[in-house]
């Protein structure tokens, strides 16, 4: 046993701590330099969903039925498989339009219906006074089992601990959930210790189970072991044991999906995982780590529950405590001490966000729209902050005091995991309203309504009510149906009996609820300001920037600026107003209100007081026309016509970043053109300058020298004018400016006087020409003037490459389908492979450094060139040592029109 | 001794006119007709003085320069580029290979060979 003072100086010592870190997390955040935009952070926060139920509770249900712990953990790892999808739709749709509950979220989608988020707010309740409940049930129970006191019975209510506990967690909620009123500015300092405390709970956790399991055992091996041993624990573990029979499989997928739709319907789940997101990016390293959290906070579950049930020899209510009084029966005092601080993190984490998720939606959807009900309170002026933060204080207080009574009045009659399967069943019913309305369009307020109502109706009737009569409040004949109707049995609705309570309630419960949301939603007509806000939920990714704002009407800036100043305070009213003049680009005092300002001012507010009671305010300073739905049709057909406005913008500045690419590479290239030709201008001057000066300053040169020299003058003057007509001719056919004079040309006979034109080339080099050309060939369509200059330009190519003396070149013409083909074969050097892809560039020359034949590197170029323009392709074949073959084809009918 | 010159380029024309210019002057002459002869003559022979033209096959003169004074056993071989590039980055491009000087085509003769004198004095 443990002194009483002992373990509560250590819990205010813990909550201290906790204060501290919280306090740190708030200055950071002060600072810029937030603690909690990371995702491990992010994701340690998502483990407030492991509750004091978790840490006691887990244990205390393997012990009596073995692996039915599991599926509460399965379900969120399932869920989080989704959650990029899912989540992340969430988070975007609640930072896009303000929302800060989960009833907010359902009553915006459903046109702002102040019913909805009042009946979702009253659900969730009632859902979850129980699940505080259990929370100071367990940190209560905790106590007395290190303790070993007496706990409150005997004691004057004034000096239970369970009470200064809730007090002191309802101070720690105040604190650190209602220090701004904008819920959509993130409590930094609460995540930061919630975050905390999940890796305190794990690592408490953690060493219990080391503990157990390799301290008082050895090992799993040996703890399974000894289980077997004993027939009670075996019959429990296997798989023909009492956890397996009946109709088992039915509840192992009703906790599994239940507790898939909590861990995103849970208000502390809504809070850590949507409102408190800094950025949609950590939710994909969350969505893994946060399983990761789960299956290690579970890894020690079942050692720990057989190693309490082999050492206390029992499987009862006393399992709930066995990570407590395990290390307490072995003398580990400092453990017991840690194991037990890291149950008060379950439950303080969960206390905390929940209460202060609760105490927004107490505020914002039955608070408020009470208080502007009354019209004293919509016309009194002032600003509204410091008494809309005193009200979300009461809520706390309030809820926290509810759950104490609860815990008094309910709690000691239940096991604790009981306790938390009716809270979640409870939210359970968010889970078509709010998952539909994401996805379906069609999906109408009063479907929501009607779902909601029935699917909650159903589940008070088939699960809360039968648990009050099984403690005594009701009379038991209730269980048999109400004025012993049989067939209205809450337990064994129609006839339906074999499930256990749980399954049959959520079957029930969501069938009504399903059907009646989606009867209800395809029956009725969407009011046009669902259908607006349908758009705008469903397509929240689709639209980007460019959002429709529904809203038509007279508004008065002043109007606007001062109910701003009511709800955000007047310095965030200032800025507001002072941001949306600089992003229009207008003076602040000549602004106009209009529609997007009017949206601007409703989102911000529906950030301090909910989108529905913010709808309200909005419209008691506004002329509102009612919009109809052909209004809202017109106005998301605007939209989208500035959607395809932006995108066409877009397209063009891309096609026009493209153009202007090409055209940097075309200058590139211009400029590369330019230095070859620059360069091959350059050579021959550089001979004909030297070799003039050489002979002017040389008096006394030999006649043979200067003869050689005048003879190479002359070449090189030649192949200066050659290669500046061959510069033009390639400029004007590239840019298109080359008059082409087409008429009917006979192939063979143009040949024919290329080979005249060339044969003196061939005869100085010694160089045989074997022709194979066929009697006739049909006519073409070509300029013959460009035809003889590619078919001169081919030959005394080849009459160049042939070697000395004994040349052979062969030149044919073929008819080939639709194709007239010329070959010039060589028996040259040919052209080495690596060359080939280059023969057509321009200035590409080839032959040996120093007796390369004279040519301006162009003519192969424009011999391209010509054929291209004449419809034809041109090639070259070559293997080196075998000679060259360059080929062209031109297609019989002649060019189109060119 | 008369100083030996090595001319590397791979237009035969302004090889001709290069080697008379330097045979009148008194220069012993030697002829590379692109870069990899080039370095090789560079080596075999030892001339005094290299003039390089930059854009040639194989091996080019910027290459042949960088080879040349990367070899200390070369130290001290005069380099003169001759290029029909005169840029001011193939001007730069050729200093940074460490050539002594820098001539663009077409050159005076008379100031090519006022230029040499200076070099081998």
């Amino acid at each position: 046993m443990i002194q009483p003072g002992l373990v509560l100086g250590v819990s205010f010592g813990y909550l201290l701590l906790l204060v501290a870190v919280a306090a740190h997390g708030d200055r950071r955040a002060g600072q810029g330099r937030s603690l909690i935009d990371n995702s491990f952070v992010y994701a340690l926060s998502w483990g407030v969903y492991c509750s004091a139920w978790t840490y006691f509770g887990s244990v205390g249900r393997a012990a009596s039925g073995g692996v039915w712990f599991l599926p509460i953990y399965l379900g969120p790892m399932l869920a989080m498989l989704l959650a990029w999808l899912v989540l992340r739709k969430m988070v975007r749709i609640a930072r896009s339009y303000r929302i800060t509950s989960i009833a907010d979220f359902i009553a915006s989608r459903y046109g702002k219906s102040p019913l909805l988020a009042a009946l979702v707010t009253l659900i969730t309740v009632v859902g979850i006074l129980p699940y505080i409940a259990l929370q100071l049930k367990a940190v209560s129970a905790g106590y007395e089992a290190l303790t070993g006191g007496p706990g409150q019975d005997g004691a004057a209510w004034w000096r239970d601990g369970t009470l200064y506990m809730a007090l002191s967690l309802a101070g720690f909620a105040v604190v650190f959930g209602t220090r701004h009123l904008d819920l959509s500015e993130r409590h930094e300092g609460m995540v930061a210790a919630i975050a905390f405390e999940s890796a305190v709970k794990l690592a408490a956790f953690l060493a219990v189970g080391v503990f157990v399991t390799y301290g008082l055992f050895g090992g799993m091996g040996d703890i399974w072991a000894r289980a077997q041993a004993q027939p009670q624990i075996a019959d429990l573990l296997s798989l023909d044991g009492q956890g397996f029979q009946g109709f088992h499989g039915a509840q192992w997928f009703t906790l599994t999906l239940l507790s898939m739709l909590s861990v995103l319907m849970l208000p502390r789940q809504f809070q850590m995982m949507v409102v408190e997101c800094v950025n949609e990016r950590h939710i994909l390293r969350a969505s893994w780590l946060f399983p990761a959290y789960l299956l290690l906070i579970n890894i020690f579950v079942l050692p720990i529950a057989i190693g309490g049930m082999l050492i206390f020899g029992d499987g009862g209510a006393g399992a709930e405590s066995y990570v407590l009084t395990l290390p307490l029966s072995q003398g580990a005092v400092w453990l017991a001490l840690l194991a037990y601080i890291g149950g008060l993190s379950a439950a303080t984490g969960m206390i905390i966000v929940e209460t202060v998720a609760v105490s927004t939606m107490v505020c914002n959807d039955l608070v408020m729209p009470a208080l502007l009900g009354s019209g004293r309170f919509a016309r009194k002026g002032g600003d509204l902050t410091r008494l809309l933060l005193n009200i979300r204080r009461a809520a706390i207080l309030l809820v926290l005091l509810l759950g104490y009574l609860y815990f008094h009045v309910a709690g000691e009659a239940y096991a604790l995991v009981s306790i938390g399967l009716i809270s979640f069943a409870a939210v359970a019913q968010f889970a078509p309203a709010l998952l539909g309305g994401m996805y379906w369009r069609g999906a109408t307020r009063a479907g929501a309504l009607g779902g909601l109502l029935g699917g909650s109706l159903v589940w008070a009737y088939t699960l809360m009510l039968p648990s009050l009569a099984r403690s005594g409040w009701i009379g038991a004949g209730f269980l048999d149906g109400p004025m012993g109707l049989g067939f209205l049995a809450p337990q064994r609705l129609f006839g339906m009996a074999g499930f256990d309570e749980l399954t049959h309630s959520l079957f029930w419960s969501l069938l009504v609820n399903v059907a009646l949301y989606v009867g209800l939603s395809l029956r009725g007509r969407a009011s046009a300001r669902e259908a607006s806000q349908a758009l705008l939920f469903v397509e929240v990714f689709e639209r980007g920037q460019a959002q429709p704002v529904f809203w038509r009407g007279r508004a008065r800036p002043e109007d606007l600026r001062r109910l701003a100043g009511r709800f955000l305070g007047a310095a965030r009213a200032e800025a507001l107003f002072r941001d949306h003049a600089r992003e229009t680009g207008t003076a602040l005092d000549n602004l106009t209100a209009d529609a997007r300002l009017v949206d601007r001012v409703e989102r911000q507010i529906a950030g301090a007081i909910g989108t529905a009671s913010a709808r309200v305010m909005v419209e008691s300073v506004a002329q509102e026309e009612p919009l109809s739905l052909g209004d809202v049709l017109e106005i998301i057909d605007e939209a989208s016509q500035v959607r395809i406005y932006a995108r066409e913008l877009e397209e063009a500045t891309v096609e026009l970043r493209a153009a202007n690419e090409k055209l940097k590479s075309l200058d590139q290239l211009k400029d590369d053109f330019m230095s070859s030709v620059t360069h091959e201008l350059r050579t021959p001057l550089t001979s004909i300058r030297a070799l003039t000066e050489l002979m002017l300053d040389t008096p006394d040169i030999q006649p043979h020298e200067r003869k050689e020299f005048l003879a190479i003058i002359l070449s090189e003057s030649e192949r200066l004018s050659r290669l500046v007509n061959q510069v033009l001719d390639l400029a004007k056919i590239e840019s298109g400016m080359a008059e082409w004079h087409n008429t009917d040309v006979d192939l063979k006979a143009l040949i024919v006087a290329a080979l005249r034109a060339t044969a003196e080339l061939f005869r100085e080099r010694g160089a045989e020409v074997v022709l194979d050309l066929p009697d006739q060939v049909p006519l073409l369509l070509a300029d013959p003037d460009r035809l003889t200059q590619v078919l001169v330009n081919l030959l005394s190519n080849a009459a160049k490459f042939v070697p000395e003396g004994r040349g052979r070149v062969q030149v044919a013409l073929r008819e080939q389908g639709s194709e007239l083909v010329v070959t010039v074969c060589d028996n040259g050097p040919g052209v080495a492979p690596q060359d080939q892809a280059g023969v057509f560039d321009k200035f590409r020359q080839g032959g040996e450094a120093g007796n390369r034949p004279q040519g301006t590197g162009l003519g192969l170029p424009i011999s391209r060139q010509i054929i291209a323009n004449l419809g034809g392709r041109i090639w070259l074949d070559s293997q080196p040592g075998r000679g060259a073959c360059f080929g062209f084809a031109l297609p019989k009918g002649g060019a189109d029109g060119r | 001794m008369a100083d030996r010159v090595l001319i590397a380029d791979d237009e035969p024309n302004i090889v001709v006119s290069l080697s008379f210019m330097l045979k009148r002057e008194g220069y012993e002459v030697l002829v590379a007709p692109d870069g990899t002869q080039a370095l090789a003559a560079i080596r075999a022979e030892r001339p005094r003085l290299v003039l390089l033209d930059a854009a040639m096959p194989g091996l080019s003169g910027f290459e042949v320069c960088e080879a040349v004074r990367a070899d200390p056993g070369l130290s001290g071989i005069r380099i003169l580029m001759l290029t029909a590039k005169g840029r001011d980055t193939d001007i730069a491009r050729g200093m940074g290979a460490g050539a002594d000087a820098y001539v663009t085509k077409p050159f005076s003769t008379r100031d090519l060979i006022a230029r040499i004198r200076e070099m081998l004095a």
